[in-house]
């Protein structure tokens, strides 16, 4: 079948036709060619956006609100939540979806910022406590040293991990920070270590330009032994963070004998939600990019049914011939179908290739210039091959008609002089 | 032996019914030359079809050789029938344009499932045999009518086919050119093969063994 005489055919038809098979071509080009852009970009501006989260996909983020709403259970409306560390403790027992849940204090109220001394130089800056959990989700890196461990929050050690702006300002460039001590609101900490944020975002500048300590010192250290600043949870793998949201504000409420309808006593914030938002706004990207591509390719699909039909009119006489000479219905047909399926194919993958290209073109730049907010542009493989069966099955499609007519062609009246 | 009994051939367009062939009786033997004549319209060319397998026949009996031809013949089985047994000659030649002579020559064996090498071979040997030797590269523009018919009579005899059939093989010829195609189809007789020519000449008719005239759809005289 796939014969040299064929391929020279077919050369012979299309060289016959160059222009009109040059654009019924392009069509499929072109079709292919933005599909391979469209899902690229997508993905690109997708992996940006969930770069942002860096990995933290799913924490809630819980703290006191509002006074409360309702009178309840002997208790007077208008008040406000008092929670300390058992809050917590009852969460970490009773909470069954969380994998994590940790307490975070600030010094001085939510983003007030401290008066930093080391030597001669000082600055200020946010000074949070932390857990070792919390590296894990925050996309922290630790550039010198180590970050807070289990046991300087067991024994509430007196230790500091810098942010890089920190370190920046308060240290001698390429001075070892490790082992050396700053002044924190008049208390003496040794610096263990500096991270970075490792995600490229408007917020990373911020997140670098805080001191963090252990949550258990910061609490005993500063007098907040009888309060906590905010709950941070983290549900188990495969469990949805806004179930766990849901369960920990219902059992924080009856805990505190909060009216179950309240809506502000506690503040939440939850990435998942966010995420899924992202998640959902880039599917919908990708299915109409599928949908302003398919279009496309369907158009190129139907010119190149068109070109065909007009190859097969053209041919009427040449395939009566053919029939009077033996030819069988099977051999015509797959002549058209070959002449279509390479016009669809070679264009299609034209197309797929000059996608890529451009993808990975872009993808260097990208790099060379630094921009953020962008991931790697590309597309997967499995889509790729999608893209080219689809090509190939629409490419039949497109010859069903003009195959058809080619095969009911009689040689009879196709031969008849006139 | 070539035999046709009480063959009935109808038409029907415009849902006007046309009957062509009213009980055609014909027999033809083997490697007989004879030639078909009668008015426009008379059936000439549909006798011809049938014969030919191009087209089948309402009723009545076709036997070609030691096969029944029934008038339901499959279309695949007609392709195959047509290609072994039937070689066909017509009065524009039906070349195709953007093949030399020799590939057009050689297009049925393609049909046939034969190499490439073994089907230019025997092209070349036939284009020979019609005096075209030298021509074998040449395209159907690069050639003159009596030619080009050459090619054709190359082209129906390369399967070696039992009958070639013409459909005024001569009509778009001059006399000089005519009278070339027509020692051909001597020559290729002389081999032994059943030749039948529809003709509107006499000349032609004349220079062949039997003459066959069609009227009112059927064979009015031998
Ligand atoms: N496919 C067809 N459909 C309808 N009518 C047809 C068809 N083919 C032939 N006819 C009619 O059948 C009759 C016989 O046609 P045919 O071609 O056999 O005549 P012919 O003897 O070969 O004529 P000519 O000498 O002009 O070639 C004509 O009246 C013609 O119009
Ligand atoms: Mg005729």
């Amino acid at each position: 079948m796939w014969d040299l005489d064929r391929w020279q055919e077919i050369g012979h038809t299309l060289s016959r036709h160059k222009l009109r098979t040059g654009l019924t071509a392009f069509g499929v080009f072109w079709g292919i060619f933005m599909l391979v852009l469209l899902l690229g970009a997508g993905n690109s501006l997708k992996q940006g956006a969930i770069d942002r989260f860096s990995g933290n996909t799913n924490t809630i983020y819980i703290w006191v609100g509002s006074p409360t709403q309702y009178a309840y259970k002997g208790f007077a409306k208008g008040r406000r939540v008092d929670w300390n560390i058992d809050a917590r403790d009852m969460l970490r027992k009773k909470l069954e979806g969380a994998e994590v849940v940790v307490e975070i204090n600030e010094l001085g109220g939510w983003q007030a910022e401290q008066y930093i001394v080391h030597n001669k130089r000082s600055g200020t800056f946010v000074a949070r406590g932390t857990h070792p959990e919390v590296a894990l989700n925050s996309g922290y890196a630790p550039i010198k040293g180590r970050f807070v461990n289990a046991n300087d929050y067991d024994q509430k050690r007196k230790v500091a991990v810098l942010g890089a702006e920190v370190y920046k300002q308060i240290f001698e460039p390429g001075e070892d920070p490790v082992g050396q001590s700053i002044k924190i609101a008049g208390i003496h900490f040794m610096i263990i270590g500096v991270y970075k944020s490792i995600i490229a975002s408007e917020n990373s500048r911020r997140d670098d330009s805080r001191i963090l300590i252990p949550n258990s010192t910061l609490r005993t250290a500063f007098n907040q032994t009888e309060y906590i600043g905010s709950l941070r949870i983290k549900p188990k793998n495969g469990v949805s963070a806004v179930k766990v949201e849901e369960q920990a504000l219902a059992l924080l409420k009856e805990y505190h004998h909060v009216h179950p309808q309240d809506t502000t006593a506690f503040g939440y914030y939850n990435t998942e939600k966010n995420y899924m938002k992202v998640v959902a706004l880039f599917n919908g990207l990708n299915a109409f990019s599928w949908f302003v591509a398919l279009g496309t390719l369907l158009a190129g699909v139907i010119g190149v049914g068109n070109i065909m039909l007009i190859v097969v009119k053209e041919k009427t006489r040449e395939i009566g011939l053919r029939k009077a000479l033996g030819a069988t219905r099977g051999s015509i047909v797959g002549l058209i179908i070959q002449e279509a399926l390479v016009i669809t194919a070679l264009a299609g993958y034209i197309g797929l290739v000059a996608g890529v290209a451009i993808l990975e073109l872009f993808a260097i730049l990208l790099v060379k210039f630094d921009i953020p907010g962008f991931g790697a542009p590309s597309i997967n493989f499995t889509t790729a091959i999608t893209a080219l069966v689809l090509l190939i099955i629409s490419g039949l499609l497109a010859t069903l008609l003009p195959a058809h007519k080619a095969a009911a062609v009689n040689p009879i009246t196709a031969l008849q002089d006139d | 032996m070539i035999s046709l009994e009480g063959i009935h051939k109808h038409y029907t367009s415009d849902s006007r019914r046309l009957h062509v062939l009213k009980g055609v009786n014909l027999s033809i033997d083997d490697g007989e030359m004879v030639s078909i004549m009668g008015s426009s319209g008379s059936g000439k060319s549909t006798l011809l079809n049938i014969l030919g397998l191009l087209d089948t026949y309402d009723h009545g009996a076709y036997q070609l050789g030691d096969t029944v031809i029934s008038a339901g013949l499959s279309e695949a089985k007609a392709a195959q029938l047509r290609n072994r047994f039937i070689g066909f000659v017509f009065q524009s030649f039906n070349l195709l344009p953007f093949k030399s002579a020799l590939e057009n020559v050689a297009l049925p064996l393609y049909y046939q499932k034969i190499g490439r090498k073994a089907r230019n071979y025997r092209a070349e040997k036939l284009l020979d045999m019609v005096g075209l030797g030298e021509r074998t590269k040449n395209m159907p523009n690069e050639l003159s009518g009596g030619q080009k018919q050459r090619v054709a009579i190359a082209r129906a005899l390369i399967t070696d086919p039992r009958m070639i059939l013409a459909d005024e093989p001569t009509g778009a010829l001059d006399s000089a050119t005519t009278d070339d195609v027509m020692t051909v189809f001597k020559e290729v007789h002389r081999t032994g093969k059943t030749i039948v020519i529809v003709t509107h000449e006499h000349d032609i008719a004349e220079q062949t063994e039997r003459l066959i005239l069609l009227k009112d759809g059927q064979v009015e005289r031998e």
